[in-house]
């Protein structure tokens, strides 16, 4: 795997509505086609910075961030970016699966029709590979045309990857993706973020340090809007250097 | 949020504390047996074995059931892991034991005198006192202890190699004598062997502490030579 940074994270400050101070300078180096998880105790700041990286955040009122997020160089913190773009080339998952109000094809074809000029084969076409790509064809060919909430919720947040890959994005942001799922549709997702890191570079925020420990190459421990710990998973998840790393992933506060 | 699992690894300490005290024990026993040829002595260290082994079993099982029910990380992964590898040596020191407990069941039942030059008593003591260090230092968790009593097995082994140098040559001298020879030469390998053991439990704790596995670590050798 390659060693090139694909995210740069310097300096960032955010602040909620009303200043409130929500990140502390944080600094971290995002590996291209890696998995990099970010973990913490509720509130420690893991969504919020993970927000930062496509600046959906700027759908709330008040909220700024300061510092700068390069990607591939480039700082999109800086008001010349076209943000539809940048969410193109950053997706995104949610906690709960956000299938939209219409058929499991038109999940799948929205962001194709949104960024692409396809014919009507070449959409099909590409429904299907992302389909396959998650491992839902085989579940869903027979009901393409049902709505998208008519499928169980690992199917829905399958689905909802499915969507986000066929916009052909660079990054995949992933806010706690299996939290509201089932331990066995746990295993597929994460079966399935090993395989989206050949191609995408991923970024996923969990509550579940075993779900860290099993998915990711790096690990980035916040704390009160701190990144208080970053390294290799298996150095963070044996041998963690600082005591709060070690107090939290040992479950002793938290 | 994890007592449960606290309180199980506060529970496997005690429990491979009265393994480790066992061991201690038998070591102790043999080695008064071997000295005293007394063969009723020797041959309560090779019937207690038993326990030891058992207990060793009961040890790992409870080890492999934490890792299994509660998936520990970090500190709590390393102890266990520590846990499953001082167990095995205990064990082996065990078996050490008992090996020294069957030489002195031989010589109970002979009374050809061991060579005189060699100074069993020392090495005894430095063997015991080495196991023993290595256990506090497993028990307290300290870690510059373990490296401090790592660094004195070389003078068992210095002590084993003599043997076997003052063995041979009353061997040469005395050939009638050979049999007390060999079996001198036989109680200073199990003696040194236990040595290694203690080693390697220090090894453990340095892990269990500070993360590094410093086996083959001639760079931690030379740092407190």
């Amino acid at each position: 795997m390659s060693d090139e940074i694909k995210i740069s994270v310097r300096n960032l400050n955010f602040f909620y509505a009303g200043n409130h101070q929500a990140l502390f300078d944080n600094n971290l180096e995002i590996r291209a086609n890696h998995v990099t998880a970010v973990i913490g105790p509720s509130g420690c700041g893991k969504s919020t910075h993970l927000r930062t990286y496509n600046r959906i955040f700027e759908l709330y009122r008040g909220q700024r961030a300061e510092g700068e997020i390069l990607v591939d160089g480039e700082n999109i913190l800086s008001p010349h970016v076209d943000v539809l773009e940048l969410r193109r080339r950053i997706g995104m998952i949610f906690q709960k699966p956000t299938p939209f109000p219409m058929s499991v094809f038109d999940n799948v074809a929205y962001p194709l029709r949104l960024h692409f000029k396809l014919s009507k084969s070449e959409i099909a076409d590409r429904v299907e590979d992302a389909l396959r790509g998650v491992s839902l064809w085989d579940e869903v060919s027979g009901k393409l045309k049902t709505s998208g909430l008519a499928l169980s919720g690992g199917q829905q947040q399958r689905l909802c990857i499915a969507r986000a890959v066929t916009a052909a994005p660079e990054v995949l942001l992933m806010d706690e993706p299996t939290s509201a799922i089932d331990p066995v549709a746990t295993l597929k997702i994460e079966d399935l973020i090993l395989q989206l890191r050949e191609k995408f570079t991923i970024v996923i925020v969990t509550h579940n340090m075993q779900q860290a420990a099993r998915i990711s190459d790096y690990t980035a421990f916040f704390y009160q809007g701190r990144i208080v710990e970053y390294g290799r998973t298996e150095a963070i998840f044996t041998n963690p250097s600082n005591p709060k790393t070690e107090e939290y992933i040992t479950g002793r506060f938290g | 949020m994890r007592e449960h699992l606290h309180n199980e690894l506060i529970r496997l300490k005690r429990l491979l504390a009265g393994v480790a005290a066992a061991v201690e024990e038998a070591v102790s026993r043999a080695v008064a047996a071997a000295a005293g040829r007394d063969a009723l002595l020797a041959q309560s260290v090779i019937d207690n074995d038993e326990t030891i082994d058992r207990d060793e079993v009961f040890v790992e099982e409870e080890c492999l059931k934490i890792l299994a029910l509660h998936q520990p990380v970090a500190g709590d992964l390393r102890y266990i892991i520590c846990c499953i590898k001082v167990n095995a040596e205990l064990e082996r020191i065990g078996d050490l034991a008992v090996n020294i407990a069957r030489c002195a069941l031989e010589l109970s039942e002979r009374d050809d005198a061991l060579p005189e030059s060699i100074d069993f008593a020392s090495m005894e003591e430095l063997t015991r006192r080495q196991l023993k260090l290595s256990l506090d230092a497993l028990m307290s968790n300290d870690a510059p202890a373990a490296a401090e009593t790592l660094r004195r097995d070389a003078e068992i082994d210095a002590f084993e190699k003599n043997t076997r140098r003052l063995a041979f040559a009353v061997m040469r001298r005395e050939p009638s004598r050979s049999a007390a020879c060999v079996d001198a030469i036989a109680i200073a390998g199990h003696l040194e062997r236990i040595g290694d053991c203690a080693t390697n439990i220090c090894e453990d704790v340095i892990y269990l502490e500070e993360g590094r596995i410093v086996r083959h670590d001639g760079a931690l050798q030379e740092k407190f030579d």
